[in-house]
Parts: structure tokens; sequence; C-alpha cells
């Protein structure tokens, strides 16, 4: 049961095979007999699940057909979830309750899941491998030696290891699609504003994008049903008609122009992760789509505009934590300034000091034009490299990431090379786009994953072909051994 | 690029961090690489680029100006590490003889 879809979770739901209340009782038992290797959840809502479980089931008996109605899945840490510690894995919201629901925690629930828990993530969601957690690391379900990736590592870790059917997630450099791709799984970032910020804590505004941890395409479609929208809490919403996004999941890739951009292929990718993309290319060839090469020149440049950006935006964000109106509060403060000083540096951990810190440089007196300004020029150059190759190709795909997951601890102490191990999703967020990933192999006995990338608001064509995929391979219904 | 220690030390004291002596060490060092990398970008010919600060330009949405949100001061004074009669208590900012 626990390796079933939510298509197929569903079903069984929906013909009374089994009840919401037995499939939630059924993965709270697999989280706490599970969970103590992996650490992919930070809190465990039992009581609240079998509650929203029963009434599901109520609901159903009463004539209730949403396609999600009684299915458990679990929220990121940074969504606010109204009386439910919302941590966003930092010692600063420890004790944050939060007073009320994210928009797309209230979505979900109007569709009728259940809330199994809160997953774990690296500190405010910077992080690229899960070890910037306040409540420790994650571990990789295919090698517990490896890290999950980040900064959705608990998210991604727990629908690999089948301890939810789905989860939420966020991405703003590339949080979803790398640790998607490192732990052999689905992993959809819409495009920016596709689905609510509200409610999600802050890192990065301008890049910020909620999103989907699944099994399959189908799902990310199913899910995305429900989270897509215009809100009118977020200044940032965009408010364009939102699909059926599973109506066109089976559509003809005949003719469709996949472009390879010649970027993402060059050095410092993993050679089998490279023969796996070639290999699912020809996939998509046999299913009738055409290869064109691309370029698009500036992506190495994401990263310096990216590190730029990303904290200008969080330095200012993370000003909020001053340890008067909520969050951690040092002891016995002597006066103001130490209250402030202490109370952050005692609350926030290493990365994010050093974000903040990074941020606090480039915005400060005579640094502008050379840091943010100039990020925001480079940033424009890279929109329209997609702009140009969106001219001649429908969608691109390229590999997730560089490398499969690495072990932990090996890059902790070297920000930059952790930084590089999103080289291949940053320019998506800087380019506002859609980008999914999908498992398409393995390297000795890691998941590799191959990233779809498209025009604005193309969610649908980018499901599509990944579902096509999925069709014809079977790389996203593997399962780690220990968890099966 | 390279920073100082007294670099990193202005930023933290910006940024109203305390950093120890080891911390301001490592700091300087790791930061000095990150601007490193990011210091790419100054060879990059960005002439008549137009900056912007979000992908999507949409412009500022207006609504009409009327109260929204109920008012939640004592749900949201609940999570407040100290308050008294509806205020957020702080140390003493102003000394008295």
């Amino acid at each position: 049961m626990h390796n079933k879809t939510i298509a197929q979770l569903a079903n069984e739901l929906s013909t009374n095979r089994i009840s919401s209340v037995e499939l939630t009782q059924l993965f709270l038992d697999r989280i706490n007999r599970l969970d103590n290797t992996l650490n992919s959840f930070i809190t465990i809502t039992t009581e609240k699940a079998l509650q929203e479980a029963a009434k599901a089931d109520s609901l159903r008996a009463a004539g209730n057909t949403n396609p999600l109605l009684g299915i458990p899945l679990a929220q990121k840490d940074i969504f606010c979830t109204q009386g439910i510690k919302t941590s966003c894995g930092s010692r600063m919201l420890d004790n944050f309750i939060a007073p009320y629901d994210a928009t797309s925690v209230i979505q979900l629930q109007q569709a009728g899941t259940v809330l199994l828990g809160k997953t774990n993530m690296d500190e405010f969601a910077m992080g690229s491998s899960n070890e910037n957690s306040y409540y420790g690391p994650v571990k990789n379900p295919w090698d517990t030696r490896c890290v999950p990736g980040g900064s959705s590592g608990g998210s991604a870790a727990a629908v690999a290891a089948r301890l939810t059917p789905a989860a939420t997630a966020t991405d703003t450099g590339g949080s979803i699609r790398q640790p998607a791709a490192l732990c052999g799984i689905t992993g959809l970032k819409p495009t920016y504003g596709r689905i609510s910020r509200y409610g999600m804590i802050a890192f990065a505004s301008s890049l910020d994008q909620a999103g989907t941890m699944t099994k399959t395409a189908e799902d990310a479609a199913i899910l995305l049903n429900a989270m897509a929208g215009f809100d009118e809490r977020d200044s940032t919403s965009v408010n364009t008609p939102v699909p059926d996004y599973t109506a066109s999941l089976n559509d003809s890739l005949q003719g469709l122009r996949i472009g390879m951009p010649k970027e993402f292929f060059g050095e410092g990718l993993n050679s089998d992760i490279a023969e796996a993309i070639q290999a699912a290319m020809k996939e998509y060839e046999n299913l009738g789509a055409k290869l064109i090469d691309i370029e698009l020149p500036n992506t190495g440049l994401s990263i310096p505009a990216y590190y730029v950006i990303a904290p200008a935006e969080c330095s200012s964000n993370l000003a909020r934590y001053d340890g008067v109106r909520y969050g951690y509060r040092c002891k016995n403060p002597v006066n103001l300034e130490d209250l402030y000083k202490r109370s952050r540096s005692e609350g926030f951990g290493k990365e994010v000091k050093r974000r903040i810190m990074i941020g606090t440089y480039v915005l400060s007196a005579g640094f502008y034009d050379a840091y943010y300004l100039k990020a925001q020029k480079i940033r424009h150059l890279i929109s329209q490299d997609f702009a140009e190759a969106f001219k001649k190709v429908d969608i691109i795909i390229g590999p997730t990431t560089p490398s499969p997951a690495f072990a932990i601890g090996e890059k902790s102490n070297d920000p930059v090379s952790m930084y590089l191990s999103d080289i291949y999703t940053i320019a998506v967020n800087l380019a506002g786009l859609p980008g999914v990933s999908i498992p398409v192999g393995f390297t000795k006995n890691l998941p590799i994953g191959m990233q779809l990338i498209g025009p604005l608001f193309s969610e649908a064509r980018l499901l599509n072909a990944a579902h096509r995929y999925q069709k014809i391979t079977d790389w996203h219904a593997k399962t780690p051994e220990e968890f099966n | 690029m390279s920073l100082t220690t007294a670099d990193t030390k202005k930023i933290a004291q910006l940024a109203k961090l305390n950093l120890n002596e080891e911390e301001v060490a490592l700091y300087t060092t790791q930061l000095s690489d990150i601007f490193n990398t990011i210091s790419q970008m100054s060879a990059v010919n960005t002439q008549g680029i137009e900056p912007i600060a979000h992908s999507i330009e949409l412009g500022q949405r207006v609504r009409p100006d009327q109260v929204t949100e109920i008012n939640q001061r004592d749900t949201f004074q609940r999570l407040a590490p100290d308050v008294e009669a509806g205020l957020y208590l702080v140390p003493k900012v102003i000394e008295t003889e």
C-alpha cells in the first residue's frame, strides 16, 4: 500500500478497499518505525491526522469525491500550520506555534488531505544538503551515509522512503528539484507566483516558490490542481487561469522540440549522469520528440548573481527576527542592542548568519551598484537566454545536479562547493520558470535526476512530458531496499 | 576579493550579530571565497541592460482602502517572549537618573 501513488490510493479509497483512517495509521506507523534512521520529520501530528482522516471518511460516506480526499501528506516545516509548531528548521522558531495557516495549507485541507506532520529542512531553506537544520541532518534513504539534498531534504527523504505519499516543498535556488533528484522522486517547482506564498516563511521573496514532492508527475498534477491559483494575500500571486493539469498528461509528444543546452553537459558533470540523460533523450525521441542543441550562454553567471540577490533579500527578510515579538529571545539581555544581537546570534545557525552577512555587505552604502544592481542586470541576461531558447524549443532538458548524493559532512565546511551543487537549478529561479526533476537512473545505487524546464506557466506541458516518460520507464517506481 | 577581519566585524555589527574571534576568522575566509565567486560578475558587460527585480513584471496591485483584517493582538502576543498590558517588553531604552 505504501508504494502506491496518490492516483492509486485515491482509487483504493473511493472503492472502499481501505479507509483514510487505516491509510493514515499505516503511514504514521511507518514514520514511527522508520524515521529514527532518517530524521525526515520535525513534528508528527498523530492526533490531528487521525481526526482529519476520520472526517475525510465521513465526507466520503456523504458523497464527496475530491481526488485528494483522505490522502495523507506532509508539509515542509516552512509552511505555517495553525496551532502546530512551525520551526523553519531554526532554533529561532523552535517555540513558534503558527497563529494562522498558509494559503496552500488551507487549500490542501479543503481538498480533504490529511496532515501527517512537518518535514525537516535546512534552516530558513538555506542549504543544499539538509545539514543546516537545528534538528539535525536528514539521511538519504538510498544510502544513509549520504545527504538527501536540500533545502527540502525532509520532504524528499520522506517521500522516497514511502513514509508519506507526497509532501509539499519550496524552491528558491533548487530546493525542490535538487533533493528530488538526489532521492529519486519527482519534484515540481512551478512558475514564480503560481502557488501562493502567503504563510510560507520568507527567505528570498523574488525567488521563493512552493511546489510538490511526489512519486510521479501524475501525482504532482493532482496536487498542483489543488494548490495553484491567485491569492489576494500574496502581492506577487499571478492572476492567470489554472488549467486541469491532469487533463493533458497523456497528450502526444509527437513533434515536441526539446532543447539540450550545451552548458549543462560540460565540465563537472558526472559521466554516469550524462549517460543516463542521453538514454532518457533516446526515449523521448522514440516518443516522437525532436532534440535540438541550444545555448544558454549566461548559465555560469547564475551562481554569482544568485549569491548576491538571495542573500540581499534574506538579510532584509530575516531582520524581523529580533527577539521582541516572537521567536527566540536570549536570556537576561542587558540592553536593547544586547537583546537583538544575542537573540540573533544564538537563534540563527552558521549558514543563515553567513547569508545574512553577505546580504548585509552587498546592500551596504557604496556597494549597491557593484553587487545588487549588477546582479539584477545579469538576472535580466539570464532571463533573456531562456526567452531566446524558447523561440526554438518547447522545453529544455538537462541534468538536475552535476553529481549524485554526496556524503554527510563532505561539503559542510566549504560553502562555495556546496553552492555549486545547484549550478543547473538556480538560473530557473532567477528567470521565474517552472521546472520538474524526475528520476532517470542510478549511479552506484544512488538516484539520478533529470530536469525539464519550460516557459512561464507551462506546468501542464512539463508534467505531460514527464508523465509520458514515466509511462514507459520504471525508475520512479524504485524504492530503497531498507524502506520497501 | 579578500575581506579583512575588520570588514567582517563591521558587517556583523550592521547585521546585529555577535561573532567571537574564532568566528570572525572563519567567516572572513569563507566570505572572501564567496565574494571571489561573486566577483565573476564584474567581467560581464551589462551596458544598456535593464536591471530586473522580479522575473515576472506584474506592477503593483492595488485594492480598495478598506479594513480586511480583524484585530488579533491577543493571539499574536501569546507568542511574544515578554508582554504586559498589551505592550511588548524590552530592556529599558532610556536611562533615568
